[in-house]
């Protein structure tokens, strides 16, 4: 046995080595708080960065210029055959009608190179406006009305002032003259600056001003759909399968692995291999969202499956005792109770899996969605483009007016990310059952 | 099996024989009326050699307490009863279990139905995270004892009548069955087990977690229970075993080294071990 008093320190001796210590430690424990702060601060400044860059850019692109003309509708020369069916319209001489009234506006410009520069001034989608606008309203043939047309994109961009009016006619690509007719238009308060309709319910056009994200954001759906209906449901009973039923064994651990391991494969992997495999061997269309929707269902599963398990392994197994120990077989065990109590979980993993893959632009640019397809898809074998895919195809354009559009599109883009992880928060916050 | 002995205590040659685990259980082991009937019964959780050879009737109408230091096989015992252990990968049970006189190791036993017949209470309360009248109706749903609404309805007030809860309970049946206290969550599940009209029912350890008085209604209940059902409980209460039981069984090490009637065992146990137990030398 020792002898206690020689070797222990007196208790002032020890608060005073103590007391060294505590300075030291107060020092580390500041200086970890410092580290902690200024990264949060870092990360929170990128993302204040990030999102002041794309709003201030992508926040004009919403609106875009229009002007308004009196057209008038001549049953004649709209609707030659006179049945107001779109094969009749079709025929009819809408280019005509709409240049008429721009003329009108202008004072009926002379000669041909006049007439061509007041032409470019709008749109060139607008006789197509025109027409479905006589369409759906047909009551109105034969009168006059006042409509909304889309300006040219550099038209826009000069209302914008991002042309200046000093810089001479030939570096520019709107003429003096056509400046004029837009002083005309605007001395007669034509001209107005509004939400762009075009951005919401236009397709992919080579025309700036008649670009929109409609066929895309439909893309974007039915290729969820098609994702989520193969992924939710095989990813669930897979990690069904393996929590509550597989034996713990050497097998299953290697599938386990390999889920783990196919949730870091890069995305652009799973592209060739919806190429290689559903274009190439099974020879099903390029460009469809069906096959955009298996690529994206793959790439989702292991996140789904991961997500699953775990929220199938937090139900305590109390429960799953309550329910056996009352003679419920194994799958109403699963059904009635472990399920229920895991699906806020697996819900939240299957919101932000179908997040990835909305966001998702590798694998489709493999498949082939990255074609320029101005009609909008009707189903799940149309050929179509996503969200992400036509921001990209957008990025690509020079036009001003598709920088900004751009921007707006990713601004929609992320909107439906935020919206879709809200409700992956909101879900695990109020559907959480507590036991 | 060896067990380890405690070295302080002073013991004559022949005490010392007697501390050795017996080669065979002491006590009555059989009963005239027996309603569960197990025979040379083994159990392993992988290579661990949980229960060793256990024989042991259980009769009709008789509450019998199995006792024993944690980690004697109590649990895995009574768990064997309505093959609970089923549901443990590595669990292996050999040897013969016979309720009312059909071996429930048989292949052919549905277990399913061998549970509604065999209900169970568990340690820790765990009632289904739904309503208090869906943690009771749950079972006999599922076994489609109901054939109406109404119907459903009576089975799930007498239950909570007979489990001592329905005056509790009986104007908030609509609210979460976790949302009571704990006394009442162990009898809501013990309602819950009554239910589907079980013929045994095996409780591990219902009061461990309980306070004194919701302990006394958790036995007061076990007494009104007795005239029905056959019941096994697991405790580590003497007194409790003392209390509620007919019966009681000691087991240590994965044997069962001694049954009888209560009274004798607590007054005139024949082993050794069982006398250190129950005199409080180890636990
Ligand atoms: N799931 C299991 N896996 C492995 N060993 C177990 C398991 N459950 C119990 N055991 C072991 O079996 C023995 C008996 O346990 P148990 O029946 O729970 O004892 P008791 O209920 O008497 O305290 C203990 O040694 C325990 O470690
Ligand atoms: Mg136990």
């Amino acid at each position: 046995m020792t002898d206690q008093s020689t070797k222990n320190l007196s208790p002032r001796q020890a608060s005073e080595r103590v007391a060294l210590t505590i300075k030291a430690r107060k020092r580390k424990e500041s200086q970890f708080l410092f580290i902690g702060q200024s990264a949060v601060a870092v990360a929170i400044g990128f993302l204040i960065l990030l999102f002041a860059g794309i709003l201030s850019k992508g926040i004009p692109g919403f609106f875009q210029h229009y002007v308004t003309l009196e057209v008038q509708l001549d049953a004649a020369k709209l609707d030659p055959t006179g049945q107001m069916t779109i094969e009749s319209l079709s025929q009819g001489d809408f280019d005509g009608a709409v240049r008429d009234s721009l003329y009108l506006a202008l004072g009926n410009p002379e000669g041909r190179k006049a007439k061509r520069d007041a032409r470019k001034l709008i749109s060139s989608g607008s006789s197509q406006r025109l027409m479905t606008y006589v369409l759906n309203h047909p009551q109105q043939m034969g009168s006059t009305v006042a409509m909304k047309f889309a300006v040219d994109d550099d038209v826009d961009s000069f209302l914008r002032g991002f042309i200046s009016r000093e810089t001479s006619e030939a570096d520019r690509r709107i003429s003096d003259l056509q400046i004029s007719y837009i002083d005309i238009l605007d001395a007669q308060n034509r001209l107005s600056y509004e939400i762009s309709d075009y951005l919401f319910f236009g397709s992919a056009s080579r025309d700036a001003e008649m670009a929109g994200i409609f066929g895309a954001l439909i893309g974007s759906l039915f290729t969820l759909l098609v994702c989520i209906i193969l992924a939710f449901p095989l990813g669930v009973g897979t990690a069904v399968y393996l929590e509550e039923m597989a034996p713990k064994n050497r097998l299953t651990e290697i599938i386990e692995i390999n889920i783990n391991n196919l949730a870091a494969v890069p995305s652009v992997v799973y592209g060739i291999m919806g190429l290689a495999i559903f274009i190439s061997v099974f020879g099903m269309p390029r460009s469809i969202p069906l096959v955009g929707g298996i690529v994206l269902a793959l790439m989702t599963l292991p996140t789904i499956i991961i997500s699953s398990r775990a929220a199938i392994r937090a139900v305590p197994p109390s429960i799953r005792d309550a329910a056996l120990g009352i003679g419920a077989s194994k799958i109403q065990t699963i059904v009635h109770h472990v399920l229920p109590l895991a699906m806020p979980g697996i819900l939240t993993g299957t919101i932000i899996g179908m997040a990835q893959a909305l966001g998702e632009t590798a694998p489709l640019l493999m498949i082939g969605m990255v074609a320029f397809i101005v009609d909008v898809p009707t189903g799940v074998t149309d050929p179509g483009t996503v969200l992400p895919v036509q921001i990209f195809m957008w990025a690509d354009f020079a036009e001003r007016m598709f920088v900004q559009k751009t921007s707006a599109a990713i601004i929609i883009l992320l909107a439906f990310l935020v919206s879709m992880n809200g409700a992956a928060i909101f879900l695990r916050k109020k559907l959480e059952r507590r036991w | 099996m060896e067990i380890v002995m405690s070295n302080s205590m002073v013991e004559t040659a022949s005490q010392i024989e007697r501390r050795v685990m017996p080669d065979k259980t002491l006590g009555q082991i059989v009963v005239d009326n027996p309603r569960v009937s197990a025979r040379n019964v083994d159990v392993f959780y992988g290579d661990k050699h949980a229960i060793d050879d256990i024989s042991l009737d259980i009769g009709a109408s008789q509450v019998i307490s199995f006792i024993g230091p944690s980690g004697c096989g109590k649990s895995t015992f009574l768990r064997c009863l309505n093959r609970m252990n089923d549901t443990i990968d590595k669990c292996r049970v050999e040897g013969e279990i016979n309720i009312d006189g059909r071996n429930i190791y048989d292949p052919l036993i549905d277990v399913v139905s061998l549970r509604a017949r065999v209900g169970m209470v568990f340690q820790k309360a765990n009632p289904f995270p739904k309503s208090i009248f869906d943690n009771i109706a749950y079972g006999p749903t599922i076994h489609g004892l109901a054939s109406s609404k109404v119907e459903l309805e009576q089975i799930v007030e007498t239950s909570l009548q007979r489990a001592g809860l329905w005056e509790e309970v009986k104007d908030r049946l609509d609210q979460p069955g976790t949302g009571l206290s704990g006394g009442q969550q162990q009898r809501l599940c013990i309602a819950r087990t009554i239910a589907v009209s079980p013929e045994v029912i095996l409780m591990d350890e219902p009061c461990s977690a309980l306070d004194p008085i919701a302990t006394a209604k958790v036995e007061e209940l076990i007494h009104e229970l007795r005239e029905q059902y056959t019941i096994v409980i697991v405790t580590h209460s003497m007194q409790q075993a003392a209390r509620v039981s007919d019966r009681t069984a000691y087991f240590h090490l994965g044997k069962l080294v001694e049954v009888g009637d209560t009274k004798q065992v607590f007054t005139n146990p024949k082993h050794e071990l069982t006398q250190d137990y129950i005199t409080g030398r180890f636990g």
